[in-house]
């Protein structure tokens, strides 16, 4: 059983947005960089869990980007994983991305891959299905459980108010959130032995991008705060229904 | 040709794809292209009403195995029936169904895709769709390169526009549906309540409540609203409300017309989640809450007294 998990560098949830280059460019300075935390704390901790349960389940980790992804990927490591690659380029294009992890995974052949159901930073929602598509997988989107008996996945998914459990053949792509698994802290062995796991840096392969950013910007900031007395609800229920008209 | 998909559940169409309708109608004006629609599977209405919504033809592939989501089967068909039909755009409304097929639809078609797009695209330099990023923090401008552009547009982020005399002419589809290789068990719907991504209000609580026995005030605010009811990470965790309800940056980003939060903090992360709102209102007894920062109202109190008051005033009204 062999699972790669795809592993993304976002900024911390706190992290100031700002923006450089003429807004062309997210302005990082100050800013600490996680790794998205749908990809750590359900798709990789999940990993982790099966590995546990089952020894010879082997994880590897993937993450496109710079190497300024370097230490994320070990922080990843640290968490749990056998090895990891990072394929060493920054282009920003979902097929991109997705391409060049289904080029490495169709050699070595995974019977599950996983991924966060979006990146905070971007919030695209589609590495997963590009991958899916590529590999010609099925692919079971915004997983909330994963369970695993034989060659056979039980899923449940968030559907359109509501959710769903489905039963699915191994191999398959699935994207991770909430409920998979609870949040882990790396411990000191984990650290120490993520020094010596190996991160193999490989070249993109030649992709054509379909999309490019172009450029970023704030939505207009809020006038300020109307404060209505604690004792006179009526005027903000008169506010809501012939000022804002959303009552 | 704009084609726009009509996503549905149970036989009835989702809020969220009359958006994706009126988007597509309007991109297509832009164009100086039509603009039809696209369903696969069955719905209980008839189909040629959806002409209300300005679509000249509603494409059908009508097929009840394509009820359920399966992105392999569904992407199959509809990159299928886009080609056949000689479909340039295709629109999506950014919801569940949406990112589990869209991205393998743009891979079939060799199609750039933008998802959560909240304007219509600028022509005049190529083909750029404004989309939110950083949960709603910010935005970007992202130019499609490819022939074949397909945009999942985020709910509630544009008006529909209905004209109750429209017809579209139905077509149908003769595309065969491959098997799926996915078994669906069981279905859990959330019923008689509004989906937390499609309510146009939203009333949503925090740590502030106390305990899971106080939501009855809620409840109550939230029925008078016809609102759907959310939450804050911490009550979900802890078990005091379900965790669909969980808005924010781990859990559903919303962007309703109205949002009021009863007794939550307003951190950043549950910020990330609604600050696309329309209009926030704010109920926190301490004047130096976070949340009044990025609120419209607010009343500086105690939810407990008035909270209650709010649901009988609001009553008065309606
Ligand atoms: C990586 C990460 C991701 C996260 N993701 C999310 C997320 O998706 N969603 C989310 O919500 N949080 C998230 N959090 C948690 C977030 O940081 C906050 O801890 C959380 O939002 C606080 O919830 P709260 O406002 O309900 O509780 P608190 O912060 O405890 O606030 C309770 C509020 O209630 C007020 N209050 C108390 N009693 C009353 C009363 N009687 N009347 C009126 N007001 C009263 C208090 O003044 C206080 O402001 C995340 C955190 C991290 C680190
Ligand atoms: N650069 C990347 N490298 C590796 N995995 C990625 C990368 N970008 C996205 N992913 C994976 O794809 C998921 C969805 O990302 P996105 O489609 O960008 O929202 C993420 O949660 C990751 O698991």
């Amino acid at each position: 059983m062999k699972i790669l998990v795809c592993i993304s560098k976002t900024p911390d949830t706190t992290a100031r947005i700002a923006f450089k280059d003429d807004n062309t460019k997210f302005d990082d300075a100050g800013v600490q960089w996680i790794i998205n935390p749908y990809d750590e704390w359900y798709a990789l901790v999940r990993a982790i869990e099966l590995k546990e349960k089952d020894p010879s389940v082997v994880i590897h980790l993937i993450t496109v980007g710079g190497p300024d992804c370097d230490p994320v990927i070990r922080k990843a490591l640290a968490l749990g994983g056998d090895q990891a690659t990072r394929v060493n380029s920054t282009e920003a294009d979902s097929f991109n991305i997705a391409s060049q992890i289904s080029a490495i995974a169709k050699e070595e052949k995974y019977d599950l891959v996983m991924t966060g159901k979006e990146t905070i930073d971007f919030n695209s929602a589609s590495v997963g299905g590009m991958i899916s598509e590529l590999l010609e997988y099925p692919y079971v989107s915004l997983a909330t459980k994963f369970d695993l008996s034989g060659e056979t996945a039980t899923i449940t998914r968030e559907i359109e108010g509501g959710e769903e459990m489905v039963e699915v053949k191994l191999p398959l792509v699935v994207s991770c959130q909430k409920g998979m698994a609870e949040q882990r802290i790396p411990n000191m062995r984990g650290i120490m032995s993520a020094r010596t796991k190996p991160l193999k840096v490989v070249e993109p392969t030649a992709v054509a991008a379909t999309t490019q950013y172009l450029n970023f910007g704030m939505p207009p900031a809020k006038a300020g705060v109307k404060l209505v007395a604690a004792d006179n609800v009526a005027e903000l229920v008169r506010l809501l229904h012939e000022e804002a008209k959303v009552i | 040709m704009v084609l726009i998909y009509i996503d549905h559940s149970e036989g009835q169409i989702k809020k969220s794809s009359f958006e994706a309708l009126t988007y597509g109608v309007e991109l297509a004006k832009l164009l100086g292209t039509e603009a039809n629609g696209i369903i696969a599977g069955t719905i209980d209405e008839n189909p040629e009403d959806l002409g209300q919504y300005g679509i000249g033809k509603v494409f059908q592939v009508n097929n009840p195995e394509l009820n359920a989501v399966d992105a392999a089967v569904l992407a199959n068909v509809i990159a299928r029936a886009a080609k056949e039909n000689d479909a340039k755009e295709i629109i999506f409304s950014h919801n569940t169904t949406a990112k589990t097929i869209a991205p393998r639809v743009a891979v079939r078609l060799n199609a750039g895709l933008v998802s959560g797009a909240t304007a219509l695209p600028e022509l005049t330099d190529g083909f750029i769709v404004k989309k939110s990023v950083f949960s709603g923090k910010a935005f970007a401008n992202v130019k499609i390169l490819t022939d074949t552009k397909i945009i999942s547009l985020n709910p509630n982020s544009f008006h529909t526009t209905k004209n109750e005399t429209g017809k579209a002419e139905l077509v149908q589809l003769n595309i065969p549906v491959p098997a799926s290789s996915i078994k669906v068990i069981s279905v859990n719907k959330v019923r008689g309540e509004v989906p937390l991504t499609e309510a146009e209000i939203v009333v949503s609580a925090g740590r502030g409540l106390k305990g899971p026995e106080n939501w009855g005030m809620v409840e109550d605010l939230a029925k008078t609203l016809h609102a759907a009811t959310a939450c804050s990470r911490p009550v979900a965790d802890s078990g005091w409300r379900p965790h669909h309800e969980h808005v924010g940056q781990t859990g559903i980003q919303i962007a309703p017309d109205l949002y009021i939060a009863l007794g939550i903090s307003g951190a950043i992360q549950h910020l990330a989640g609604v600050n696309r709102s329309k209009t926030i209102v704010v109920i926190n007894k301490d004047p130096e809450a976070p949340f009044f920062k990025s609120a419209d109202y607010g009343i500086v109190g105690d939810v407990f007294e008035v909270v209650p008051k709010l649901t009988e005033e609001i009553k008065k009204i309606l």
